[in-house]
């Protein structure tokens, strides 16, 4: 119980800190401090929790919480409202006001049926994993952030440095997250909500540039629309159903008598994990300073989204609203690695990516069975790391290098060997045999097709070749041997840590995910749908990974012997007899010398990036409104 | 305890005569098409002497680590045919065999050669034709049979074809692309199209050249593996069929090669596509309603 | 062991020429003379050849791109020149650009002679270049 409330309030209290102090010393010792505090309580908590091995409930009387949590969202009402008509923007502020107005008239007015005793609070092993790489990952992004911002700051003159207030709001965040996914109370999960959907808000205008505040408030009215199906979900099951605690939602055994408010929390899933059509908000985040941009998309907003819709698989399973999530999960996987494929733009790539992983989150929980919910959670965790790894190094060579496009790290494992080698270890373990993606598609496609669908399986099978082609070619012009100089790094030694450990959990994952499996996720499961479940990964399937696991790591020491020992004469390269011998550059039919480029395929003729995006976004907005209305309609 | 011994065989067996098999497979190959081309043709041993002649050159490198990708390459093809051979779960053996391609890829990408470069795109694009068909070749198997282990697939009483015509037409489909035949020998060029060189080949001399053949001879005979994959059953005489298909299916590529002009990347990627998409869907979706 | 004569690979590079000779190359490869029994393959590619048929003379252009495609092959080598042209320079010699033959920059095995070379001598001129070959493996 004191480790929930620490991990919840202390966040703030080091936010409020943070928001006032100006010094850079000082700041970095605080965050520092409160990062390994963060850390140290999670992983404490956990161990305590895992050894009991109980799933646990606290807090029975919360007048007071309560009162507290209903100014904090007036405030956040009025903070919307006011910014909105400052930047002369209509929607947001229609948007919040409605959702204010309706939970007042809620809590205040409405006649609400004598509500037993409820469990507020609430842990599980899902809340665990949550737990844990909310703590871990997204502190290491605070303190990557210390020494990013600094060189950010040095880099963009042009932006007033309000770093007291940008560190204040990662660790707002993060408060954030740690109460969404202890709360088990329905009202207390969208007031922590309704704390991130703003403060992504504000990080994602931190730079106050024009493009900055449409982007902004783009993500701020499509996680209020989301918001606002979570609001009328809470209502309606509270004075329908008589629920108000999650756990009871999930716990109610057939889905379709809780099939609206499911169906609007998925809704609100799907808007805050950014599947499409809401895909933009996500896309246009990226205009913030990179550590914003690692937090959202790896360790807290987007997960707040798939953790929601992972929580709602078991009553997903066989509904409506099953059928609506996966469908969006599929599409949004497949559409988005085709639009990865045509960008070059590291950050982009990056985000695209994002949503596609989602969206196979999305999909595994739509689907609702044991086994997806597993490869679901799996697909969390390995995700995480690997992209807010990625995240930073792609920041790091974008403050090195002054440019973030993938065009322009050609051979930098020889500029900056020691970035590229990180950015590798990410890229790797997005996609390739045996790091976790790939055994979670695994575990992913096997379930798709015991539950007979094969919609999912076409997506999973397209998407998952042009997951690969787009990594792949990004892999390939990090690795180009293109002559030249390592240059001095000036990445800090703060971002060296946080990458350093991001890459090491990265590997150590590969080795330790099947105790993962066997301890934490396995019982998940028990916890989750209330009976026993056949280990989804069965002892066999094991020893296989196992041992390409092992073929990973032998035959490459092993060719390294064997290429040692073989003879080779050094050339330079085939260019048709006009290499000029430095392998760079060639001379071309007027004598002069040109420097060589070979530039990736980004099939920018064939697929129109906004063509695709709208066609898209429409094909979702149709799922979405269809289920819903067949889903709703069916229920009333 | 004999179940062991005899995977311990089979896979001892695959490492041990693939190549050989592969080879003579290619030098068989060469034969047919000289004679559909009205050419004596050189001897059906005629890979083993190129081999073997490329193994004692020189080799001209440009960093020893284009050497290592090379080296992961076969060493990964032969890992992924000896899980294949010994009865283990084909998709991850697809897996396997996508980080196998990647080392080549990876290899090919390593110089700064715009003709080397540009075939590691190209192969990519075919990773990316083919790469849908593979998967849902192991879908299919896990539909018609209830699981992905090579072994159990290769026990049923009825041969998975039966069930999966579709599947196995867009698989025959995509191998074209594998087998680096005309119309879709787009990243290596053989034969007279040397638009660019000899592209993802471009830069391998000597020994990595030779590696790569005998990778390529690994690669075919264990996709021929998963061809008798469609046929095998449990009864005795499903083993001479297919090998009388893997010999049939061999045939046709051969004889698609002969009769087709290269076509263009992006007909290559569409086409494969519509095949895997429409032959896949069709076939999934009759498996799910029909059985 | 094997010869390396059982699988010689071929880089055909055309100098200054008229285009008879190189003609005449190709022709070695249709069904008519069919090199490819000998196991002979035009690679286009110095790191995969053997044997450098050079056909047509060196001029002051061609000459760095002849020297480096022939540095870019792997030892074993050969060169043989095909044609009177890639011998001395033939009818082109007084050009103000001609330097004369292909041994003015890399070292010539075989001369071929003719204008054009026929595809018999052609391939005579391979075989013997096959000898000198497997000389130059034993060394």
């Amino acid at each position: 119980m004191e480790f929930v409330g620490f991990l919840i309030l202390f966040p703030f209290v080091a936010a409020a800190i943070l928001a006032c102090t100006k010094n850079d010393n000082v700041r970095k010792i605080v965050v520092y401090a409160s990062s390994i505090l963060i850390i140290a309580a999670a992983v404490c908590f956990s161990v305590m929790h895992l050894i009991s091995g109980e799933a646990v409930a606290y807090l029975e009387e919360t007048e007071m919480i309560d009162r507290i949590m209903m100014c904090g969202e007036l405030f956040l009402t009025v903070l919307i409202v006011v910014l909105s008509i400052r930047y002369k923007k209509v929607l947001p502020a229609v948007l919040s006001l409605l959702q204010t107005g309706l939970m007042l008239w809620f809590e205040l007015l409405a006649d609400k049926p004598e509500a037993e005793a409820q469990m507020h609070l609430f842990c599980d092993r899902l809340t665990i994993v949550m737990c844990l790489i909310v703590a871990v990952v997204g502190t290491l992004i605070c303190v990557y952030a210390v020494g990013y911002l600094k060189d950010y700051h040095n880099h963009h003159t042009e932006y007033k440095d309000r770093r007291p207030f940008f560190f204040g709001m990662l660790f707002v965040f993060l408060g954030a997250m740690f109460g969404l996914i202890f709360s088990n109370n329905l009202v207390w999960i969208y007031f922590f909500w309704e704390i991130t959907s703003v403060s992504s808000f504000l990080l994602i205008g931190y730079t106050k540039t024009e493009e900055a505040i449409t982007n902004c408030f783009r993500a701020l009215w499509m996680n209020l629309l989301g918001g606002l199906g979570f609001c009328i979900a809470i209502i309606y099951s509270e004075l329908v159903l008589n629920i108000s605690t999650l756990k009871e939602l999930v716990s109610v055994g057939d889905g379709q008598m809780v099939i609206i408010p499911v169906i609007l929390l998925a809704f609100a899933g799907l808007t805050k994990s950014a599947q499409f059509p809401f895909s933009k908000w996500l896309l246009g985040a990226m205009v913030a300073p990179t550590p914003s941009s690692a937090l959202l998309h790896s360790a807290t907003m987007v997960k707040a989204g798939v953790y929601l819709l992972l929580r709602l698989a078991p009553v997903m399973a066989g509904t409506y609203a099953g059928t609506m999530v996966a469908l969006i999960g599929g599409l949004t996987f497949f559409a988005a690695s085709v639009l990865a494929i045509t960008q070059s733009d590291g950050k982009s790539v990056l985000a695209y990516s994002t949503i596609s992983n989602l969206g196979l989150i999305t999909a595994c929980a739509g689907v609702g069975v044991a086994q997806t919910v597993w490869a679901g959670v799996l697909l969390v965790i390995f995700h995480a790391v690997s992209k807010s790894l990625l995240f930073q190094t792609v920041g790091a060579i974008e403050n090195a290098t002054g440019s973030r496009n993938i065009e322009d790290m050609t051979g930098l494992i020889k500029r900056f060997p020691a970035l590229a080698i990180i950015l590798c270890i990410g890229i790797a373990g997005m996609f390739l045999a045996p790091f976790g993606m790939l055994i979670s598609k695994w575990a992913v496609l096997k379930a798709f097709i015991d539950a007979n669908n094969v919609v999912l399986i076409i997506f999973l099978v397209f998407g998952s070749a042009t997951t690969l082609f787009y990594w792949t070619k990004w892999l390939c012009k990090v690795l180009v041997q293109v002559p030249g100089e390592a240059e001095r790094n000036k990445t800090s030694a703060n971002q060296w840590c946080s990458m350093g450990i991001h890459a090491f959990m990265m590997i150590a994952l590969c080795f330790v995910f099947p105790v993962i499996a066997y301890y934490l996720l396995q019982p998940m499961l028990y916890e989750l749908y209330g009976k026993i479940i056949d280990p989804v990964l069965s002892a066999s399937d094991m020893y296989i990974m196992l041992l390409m696991l092992v073929a990973l790591v032998v035959i490459p020491v092993i060719g390294n012997i064997f290429v040692k020992n073989v003879n080779m004469t050094k050339s330079n390269e085939y260019m048709a007899g006009i290499n000029t011998g430095d392998n760079k550059s060639f001379v071309d039919s007027f004598d002069n010398v040109k420097t060589l480029n070979v530039a990736n395929w980004y099939f920018t003729d064939m697929v129109d990036e906004h063509k695709l995006m709208r066609l898209t976004i429409c094909l979702a907005s149709a799922v979405i409104v269809i289920f819903a209305v067949i889903g709703i309609g069916g229920a009333l | 305890m004999s179940a062991y011994v005899a995977v311990l065989i089979r896979v001892i067996a695959f490492i041990v005569l693939a190549p050989l098999l592969g080879g003579l497979l290619s030098g068989i190959d060469r034969k047919i098409t000289a004679r559909m081309q009205g050419r004596k043709g050189p001897s059906v041993l005629q890979p083993f002497y190129d081999v073997i002649k490329l193994i004692n050159k020189e080799t001209l490198s440009i960093g020893r680590m284009q050497y290592l990708y090379m080296f992961c390459f076969l060493a990964f093809i032969i890992f992924t045919g000896s899980c294949f051979f010994a009865g283990l779960d084909i998709l991850l053996v697809f897996f396997v065999l996508t980080t196998a391609v990647m080392f080549f890829v990876l290899a090919a990408s390593f110089p700064n050669s715009p003709f080397s470069r540009m075939g590691a795109m190209r192969e990519l694009a075919q990773m990316l034709a083919y790469e849908p068909m593979v998967l849902l070749a192991a879908v299919g198997f896990y539909k018609a049979t209830g699981t992905f282990a090579v072994n159990d697939i290769a026990r049923q009483d009825v041969s998975a074809i039966i069930y999966l015509p579709g599947i196995f037409i867009g698989f025959v489909y995509i191998l074209t692309i594998k087998f680096r035949k005309s119309p879709f020998d787009i990243s290596t060029s053989h034969h007279a199209h040397q638009e660019m060189v000899k592209g993802i080949t471009t830069e391998l001399s000597g020994g990595m050249f030779a590696i790569l053949e005998i990778s390529h001879w690994y690669e075919n005979i264990m996709l021929l593996g998963v061809v008798a994959l469609f046929v095998i059953n449990s009864h005795w005489w499903s083993i001479p069929l297919a090998i009388l298909v893997c010999f049939i299916v061999y045939f046709i590529e051969i004889l698609i090669d002969n009769t087709s002009a290269r076509v263009k990347w992006k007909l290559m990627l569409s086409s494969a596509w519509a095949v895997t998409f429409i032959l896949g869907t069709v076939n999934l979706l009759i498996l799910q309603y029909l059985f | 062991m094997a010869k390396i004569s059982k699988s010689p690979w071929l880089l055909h590079y055309d100098g200054s020429s008229c285009n008879g000779c190189d003609i005449e190359v190709l022709a070695c490869l249709t069904p008519v003379y069919d090199v490819e029994r000998f196991g002979i393959i035009n690679t286009g590619n110095p790191k995969h050849a053997d044997i450098l048929l050079i056909t047509g003379g060196i001029n002051t252009q061609n000459k760095q791109v002849v020297e480096q495609i022939y540095s870019q092959m792997p030892n074993p080598k050969v060169v043989v020149a095909v044609g009177i042209c890639a011998c001395n320079g033939g009818v082109f010699k007084d050009c103000y650009n001609i330097l004369g033959g292909a041994d003015k920059v890399i070292p010539v095995d075989v001369y071929v002679p003719g204008c054009a070379a026929r595809p018999e001598s052609i391939i005579d001129g391979v075989v013997k270049a096959l000898d000198i070959l497997e000389k130059k493996r034993e060394v």
